[in-house]
């Protein structure tokens, strides 16, 4: 199988051109500022140093932080009405209460209560009055929004309100986009409403960048199925991604900590993604990126995604080298993209971390002459400091005693000296370009967060039936069922709450079904 | 800001009065986010609530008590109406035949700290600054309140859909736990509980003085400790009087159910002082007994608090994960809950532990 990986940053669109499991050729074009230009560079750029046509290509996964950051800009966006079937629970906090001011205007605070629900266990809280929907349909209507977010309480635990709703609301305005909370978060009300709602003010600009990703792809001939990726690890096909763009929120360091373990073939580890301003580290378990467990926020609002738990420090390849009277310091200033025109060794007047590395001998970049004046105490000072910063990161990221591996990736990894507080260092072929091979190798994936009565049903037996359903939920999103392994268990008792009520949520992931 | 001056509580109070209100919590307590907002919502519609000062009122003005009852997780998704509190506490006053002049928190740590603001803004009454606990505790009867003879009736909860179940005739304080929490678990697992009202001397006598000061002045700490990019943990020892007890890596964490309640241990692996010390954590949603090497160096009703090692943030028993790294912090509980009595209540005995003798921390830098 020949696949196509791309992963669109803020500053390089990188791709890589797999057969199986080698890699054929990786690239690095420019971000474009219509991203598709960058995009169909790239996919040019590939093709040609792989020597293949794009018709010789099977399928193309593509990781991109274009949802993200039209949120973050709050660009882009759809105005969104925001119902919850609740009432009379939860009317002390409307939807959208904790976003900052100016994206909820943007998307223009149309919030309303209705009623429905859940209880903990799976008691209804207030039947469906279909006549509420249906005036509050017209409302929505009258005011011109075309896109609904619907979210039920402990919708996690029963689906069946927000599907209802969903039908009715569908049925009184044919053309709007529909979001149903527990398609997308877990328990925690605000931020999987949270998620839903960026979810629907996305789905205007999903089927704009969904259609010119397809374009792209057709302009250099390939017109096979795409995927994106999502903050996981995992794909979603075209059609799912242009429903559920918000999925794509965090992609980025998911794939290049995936991108890592493969290119590696370890799958417990730390990994050091070294740009050019900043490195995001994290920790590998299994192959997959170990996820936060903490509230995360985007654009200021806070959500409960499946988000990797990594964390950045101001150190890259073009990080500013300081010479100061007391210490010298490297970043967390950068010259970014500039690198090209303002370091030393490119003729530049910035002294950075990668012509301290280029005078040390350690790598060949630009003109070497330009550092020949460097003094040799001024680059030992200069690397160890970088050692420093990168041994206190990885201290961070460490989670066990076990002598993990680090494994370093991205483009400014020439930076990198030696190993890493004692811990082994891998630094894999094709390390500038782990990120669009994380995204070329990504999997399919199903999860399920569900309450269970173990007064009912035993541990054992919650667990099989959750399993199974991540399973079925797995293989409903494309995944070969052969191939489904459980990566994640986790149950956590409820406490205070009789008959042992437990809180089970699993993952199942497997490769994706070509053909 | 003195303790004994009243003050408003303004709406830029909330969040660290929400940050203290966490690591008073003591790892257990629920989530004060969702109490926040509600509270904010609240002040920004134009309600105002002072903070009054134990001394402020006459001694036979009459005390609320009210606070969340439930499940911390439920909480977080079926978020209150808003007037469950509001309604309960009508109900008693209706049944006492009494008028509160002012409201008081049963507990100061995690969720419970908000309750009373947001009574105290829909009711136009003031909050007094003190609690019951001075922490948090899994139970209704373990208040200095009861534990000092508060009566357990008349007491009422209520719920998000209108239903107010009033507690007449209550013999004592454990009952009023046992039927408080069935009904909140009939109610949806969460619900809002008041209880008998107090007299103002009582109150005066029983209470743990300047706890919402206290709350609100770890917040700003915290939070300009952030600010200013010092080390939270740090200014949170320098300014509280609390005292390190353990740094390191929770290498592992098993979690149970027993009698309805999260019980558990977490085992640190020492850092820094305690390189290659180890710690041990009980649980039983709030934390219990800290052990290090084996030896007993807190327990309850001393406050255990874990605090993020990095941001200082506090770390709730239920988000507890192998690979955190950790600053065990412990803070003496007030007096009134280390007397004979209140051993009965909330001492280690009271939770389990009959081997354990209460031996009360003393102030000052302690190492492995």
């Amino acid at each position: 199988m020949i696949r196509i990986g791309i992963d669109v940053g803020g500053t390089n669109t990188d791709a890589v051109v797999m057969d199986g499991n080698t890699v054929i050729a990786g690239v690095k074009a420019a971000t474009s500022k219509d991203v598709m230009t960058g995009v169909v560079n790239a996919l040019r750029k590939v093709l040609d140093a792989a020597g293949m046509e794009a018709s010789a290509v099977d399928v193309v996964m593509i990781g991109t932080t274009h949802f993200t950051n039209a949120v973050v800009q709050r660009r882009d966006l759809a105005p969104t009405a925001a119902v919850r079937l609740c009432l009379p629970a939860t009317a002390s906090l409307p939807p959208m209460v904790d976003w900052p001011e100016d994206l909820r205007d943007v998307i223009g605070n149309h919030s309303f209560l209705a009623h429905g629900g859940n209880e903990f266990d799976g008691r209804v809280i207030s039947p469906i009055d279909e006549a509420e929907l249906v005036a509050i349909a017209d409302q929505i209507r009258e005011r011109g929004v075309k896109s609904v977010a619907v979210t039920a309480v402990f919708s996690p635990v029963s689906t069946d309100f927000e599907r209802q709703a969903g039908e009715i609301l569908a049925k009184a305005l044919p053309e709007a986009h529909i979001t149903l909370s527990s398609d997308i978060g877990r328990i925690g009300l605000l931020e999987r409403e949270n998620a839903a709602i960026m979810n629907a003010c996305l789905r205007d600009l999903s089927r704009d960048v969904v259609a010119a990703f397809r374009g792209a792809l057709a302009d250099v001939g390939f017109t096979g199925r795409f995927y994106l990726t999502q903050n996981d690890g995992t794909l979603m096909d075209a059609e799912f991604a242009e429903r559920f763009p918000v999925l794509t929120f965090a992609s980025g360091p998911t794939n290049s900590m995936r991108g890592a373990a493969f290119l590696s073939g370890v799958q417990d580890a730390i990994v050091v993604d070294i740009g050019g301003t900043t490195s995001d580290v994290g920790s590998l378990q299994k192959g997959f990126p170990r996820q936060a467990t903490v509230a995360v926020e985007v654009g200021g609002v806070r959500t409960n995604f499946r988000m990797p738990d990594v964390f950045s420090i101001g150190l890259g390849g073009g990080s500013l080298v300081v010479d100061g009277p007391d210490a010298l310091t490297v970043g967390p200033q950068s010259v970014g993209y500039r690198i090209v025109t303002e370091a030393l060794v490119f003729g530049g007047k910035t002294l950075t971390t990668s012509d301290i590395i280029v005078a040390d001998g350690a790598a060949d970049l630009g003109d070497k002459s330009k550092v020949a004046g460097l003094s040799p105490d001024l680059i030992r000072k200069a690397r160890d400091r970088i050692a420093f910063m990168l041994e206190d990161s990885v201290e961070r990221a460490r989670i066990s005693a076990d002598p993990l591996p680090v494994i370093v990736v991205g483009g400014g990894s020439i930076i990198v000296e030696g190993p890493i507080a004692g811990l082994d260092l891998i630094m894999p072929n094709h390390f500038a370009v782990a990120n669009a091979v994380g995204a070329a190798i990504a999997q399919v994936s199903g999860e399920v967060d569900r309450v269970y009565s173990l007064a009912e049903i035993g541990r054992d037996e919650a667990l099989t039936d959750a399993k199974a359903r991540a399973t079925e939920a797995a293989v409903a999103a494309g995944a070969r069922r052969e191939t489904i392994e459980i990566v994640d268990v986790e149950d956590v008792p409820l406490a205070y709450l009789p008959g042992n009520a437990t809180r089970v949520r699993v993952k199942a992931v497997g490769e994706l079904h070509v053909g | 800001m003195s303790a004994k001056d009243a003050y408003p509580l303004l709406e830029a109070d909330l969040l660290p009065l929400s940050i203290g209100a966490a690591l008073l919590g003591t790892g257990g307590g629920g989530n004060p986010y969702v109490g926040m907002l509600r509270s904010r919502e609240l002040l920004r519609k134009g309600a105002t609530v002072d903070i009054l000062p134990l001394e402020a009122l006459p001694d036979d003005a009459w005390i609320g008590e009210v606070g969340g009852i439930g499940a911390p997780v439920v909480g977080v998704e079926k978020i209150e109406q808003g007037e469950e509190c509001y309604r309960a506490m009508r109900a008693v006053e209706d049944v006492a035949k009494v008028k509160m002049s002012a409201l008081i928190c049963a507990e100061i740590g995690g969720a419970n700290s908000m309750e009373p603001v947001i009574t105290a803004a829909q009711a136009g009454l003031p909050v007094i600054d003190g609690d019951g606990m001075g922490r948090a505790f899994p139970e209704v009867q373990m208040t200095t309140f009861f534990i000092y003879g508060a009566k357990p009736a008349p007491a009422a909860i209520a719920d998000d859909k209108g239903n107010t179940v009033v507690f007449r005739d209550v013999v004592d304080m454990y009952w009023l736990e046992r039927f408080a929490r069935d009904t909140s678990v009939a109610m949806g697992a969460a619900a809002g509980l008041a209880i008998a009202p107090m007299r103002m001397d009582f109150v005066r006598r029983t209470a743990v003085p300047n706890t919402m000061t206290q709350a609100l002045q770890i917040g700003r700490t915290v939070l300009d400790a952030r600010a200013r990019r010092l080390d939270v943990v740090d200014r949170v020892i320098a300014t509280t009087g609390a005292t390190l007890f353990f740094t390191g890596k929770i290498t592992d964490i098993r979690r149970e159910l027993k009698g309805g309640f999260a019980r558990g241990e977490a085992k640190i692996a020492g850092s820094g002082d305690w390189q290659g010390c180890e710690g041990r954590i009980a649980i039983q949603n709030e934390n219990l007994v800290l052990w290090v090497d084996g030896r007993p160096v807190i327990m309850v009703p001393d406050l255990i608090i874990n605090l993020d090692l990095e941001t200082g943030e506090p770390i709730t028993t239920e988000v507890l994960r192998y690979g955190q790294r950790v600053a065990v912090i412990g803070l003496p509980v007030h007096d009134l809950m280390k007397t004979p009595e209140a051993m009965a209540v909330v001492g280690p005995q009271a939770f389990g532990y009959p081997d354990l003798t209460f031996t009360p921390l003393a102030f000052g830098p302690v190492h492995g």
